[in-house]
């Protein structure tokens, strides 16, 4: 498995913080899958005062990596500042930097998103940028200094799956050693298993899992399905061909009509 | 006659009041605040007593003790609303209603005509709702001062005076319904950021809480009577500052004005902002310790639950009961 900047994780499971019914079923969605990052948003738990320290104790506890990100940040400068906050508040470099520029599909604003990594990781700061399956875009934010990349499967929150599995495959190809990460757009565990066959190292969801009427037990299943994708991956699958090839050998066998 | 001095009087302290007046107890509040006003987050409570509505992501308890709270509150104060409530959405988060529909029960799914029958304000504007007939509502300033004057009838002395819990517990039976100010002693207590707005607009007529479905900015409406709505509530896992921000402002001003573009009109007459103070699983406690009992944690859901928070606290003190939501007895 690819690292995250030196980092090795223990399964490719990142799981966000958002929207859970209570801290409670968070806690127990983390202890089930066994999800080795956290992600968190600073954004509206924010203030100079940090209000929201009582929950960000709680992301604390839960003993994995966090990722804290830069979620709603539109500018480069609220990303920025939000990417600060957030290494101080936690004490990491990592961050998921997501620049939106459309409201309604929430899709990046990839030349914010460009200049925005360029900062962070000129600072020091450890790069997840959130992005599309763009190969140019992907290639200036390498330049930029990200050793990870972060493409969509489809917008946030929208639950639709691998939108693009073309551009995903190619964004693979295109990028044998950087560490892929599909962030979004996943709703059932069949996506982020598909996404762990075509060779990508990690997804990050977060709706898919708190919207869930029980979302330990859904954060159970996406925890299989990711590692169902890794065995998969790494035993080389079939080749899809066009005719029926039998399974079992015809040569031979009795006709008996 | 047994003594107990009660600190905090808000929504829960009041409620606790009356169950230990009803049974026989001496009762004595303390709040530093004096009567409810802006200082308690009842104050800026929506004052739904929706408890299947809540259901969608609230825990099995909620539901089960919110079916008190109508009655309760009734036969106490006289202020509540039987009219139900309604869940709407826009036409393009239609799944968001059939996945609230999936979570909840006791509604019946209604159309665009029986949505305009209910509500003749919103004709027009949904097609598909979920009416959820055994709810109301009430006014929250009013219960919590008649309430609160009703207990003055009965008897019940109120001090407009800081009280410490656990000085107060070394000369008899206390109860701390401080809310979030208990996170002093209590550790896993949390407050969860509320903000809401009192909007006036005569324009607009609603009999009933309406639920706006949005996948991001999920609204409920409140009518208080005379073209005065109460509009609420962004739900933020921070510890409240003293303003409302822009931007909640602009998300719960602009599900507003889907519901009804006439709510443009309105006139915006307060904002507010609290902590709902809440335990990690966001359902109430009870903690007893010697003489000290603490009731907290009611989170979105005090007018809802106190009045079963404020029995079960009765039953510890006279019937010696575990309640089920006491989590910790120290002897």
């Amino acid at each position: 498995m690819r690292d995250f900047y030196g980092v090795t994780l223990a399964n490719g499971f990142m799981l966000g913080t958002a929207q859970y019914p209570s801290p409670a079923i968070l806690a127990d969605a983390f202890k089930r899958s066994g999800a080795s990052v956290a992600t968190v948003s600073l954004r509206r738990e924010s203030g100079q005062d940090r209000a929201g320290q009582d929950f960000w104790a709680l992301i604390k506890d839960l003993g994995v990596h966090i990722l804290p990100n830069t979620a709603g940040c539109h500018t480069v400068k609220e990303a920025v500042t939000t990417a600060h906050m957030a290494r101080e508040v936690f004490g990491t470099k990592w961050i998921k930097l997501e620049v939106i520029g459309e409201e309604d599909t929430l899709q990046p604003d990839v030349f914010g998103l460009t200049e925005a990594a360029r900062i962070l990781s000129e600072d020091g700061f450890e790069v997840f940028p959130y992005c599309t399956e763009d190969l140019v875009v992907a290639g200036k934010l390498v330049d930029a200094g990200c050793e990870v990349l972060m493409p969509w499967g489809a917008p946030i929150g929208s639950g639709q799956g691998l939108n693009n599995v073309f551009g995903l495959r190619a964004m693979r190809a295109h990028f044998p050693d950087i560490p892929l990460v599909v962030d979004a757009g996943l709703g059932l565990p069949s996506h982020a298993a598909q996404a762990m066959e075509l060779g990508y190292d990690a997804v990050l969801l977060n709706t898919a899992v708190a919207k869930a009427g029980d979302p330990a037990l859904m954060a159970e299943a996406f925890a299989s399905a990711i590692k169902a994708g890794v065995q998969a991956q790494i035993s080389d699958p079939m080749e899809p061909r066009d005719m029926a090839a039998p399974s079992t050998p015809v040569i031979g066998k009795a006709f008996l009509s | 006659m047994t003594q107990v001095t009660i600190i905090g009087g808000g929504v829960a302290g009041l409620c606790v009041a009356q169950n230990l007046l009803n049974r026989g107890a001496e009762v004595t509040v303390y709040d530093k605040g004096g009567a409810p006003g802006p200082h308690a987050c009842s104050w800026w409570a929506g004052g739904m007593l929706a408890p299947h509505c809540e259901g969608e992501s609230a825990e099995e308890p909620v539901i089960r003790l919110g079916q008190e709270a109508a009655d309760w509150w009734d036969f106490h104060t006289g202020a509540v609303t039987r009219n139900g409530s309604l869940v709407i959405s826009p036409t393009r988060d239609e799944a968001d209603l059939r996945r609230f529909a999936r979570r909840t029960s006791q509604f019946k799914e209604v159309n665009g005509a029986e949505i305009a029958a209910l509500e003749p304000d919103l004709e027009g504007r949904f097609s598909k709702g979920l009416y959820f007939e055994t709810e109301a509502h009430l006014a929250p300033r009013q219960a919590l001062a008649s309430l609160r004057e009703k207990l003055i009838q009965a008897g019940v002395n109120f001090i407009t005076e800081e009280a410490d819990p656990k000085a107060h517990a070394t000369n008899g039976l206390t109860v701390d319904c401080r809310g979030f100010t208990a996170k002093d002693t209590l550790e896993d207590l949390r407050g969860v950021k509320g903000e809401m707005l009192i909007l006036s607009c005569p324009d607009v007529t609603l009999s009933r809480p309406i639920r706006l479905l949005h996948p991001r900015i999920p609204l409920y409406i409140v009518p208080r009577g005379d073209g005065i709505f109460m509009l609420g509530a962004t739900q933020i896992e921070a510890t409240a500052s003293k303003h409302v921000t822009a931007r909640s402002l602009l998300e719960l001003l602009s599900a507003a004005y889907a519901l009804n573009p006439a709510f443009g009109e309105a006139e915006i007459l307060e904002t507010g902002v609290d902590n709902r103070p809440a335990f990690p699983d966001n359902l109430p406690r009870i903690r007893r310790d010697g003489n000290l009992i603490q009731a907290n944690g009611l989170f979105r859901h005090g007018f809802l639950l106190a009045p079963a928070l404020a029995r079960m606290v009765a039953e510890a003190i006279f019937d010696n009961a575990t309640p089920e939501v006491m989590d910790e007895t120290a002897a």
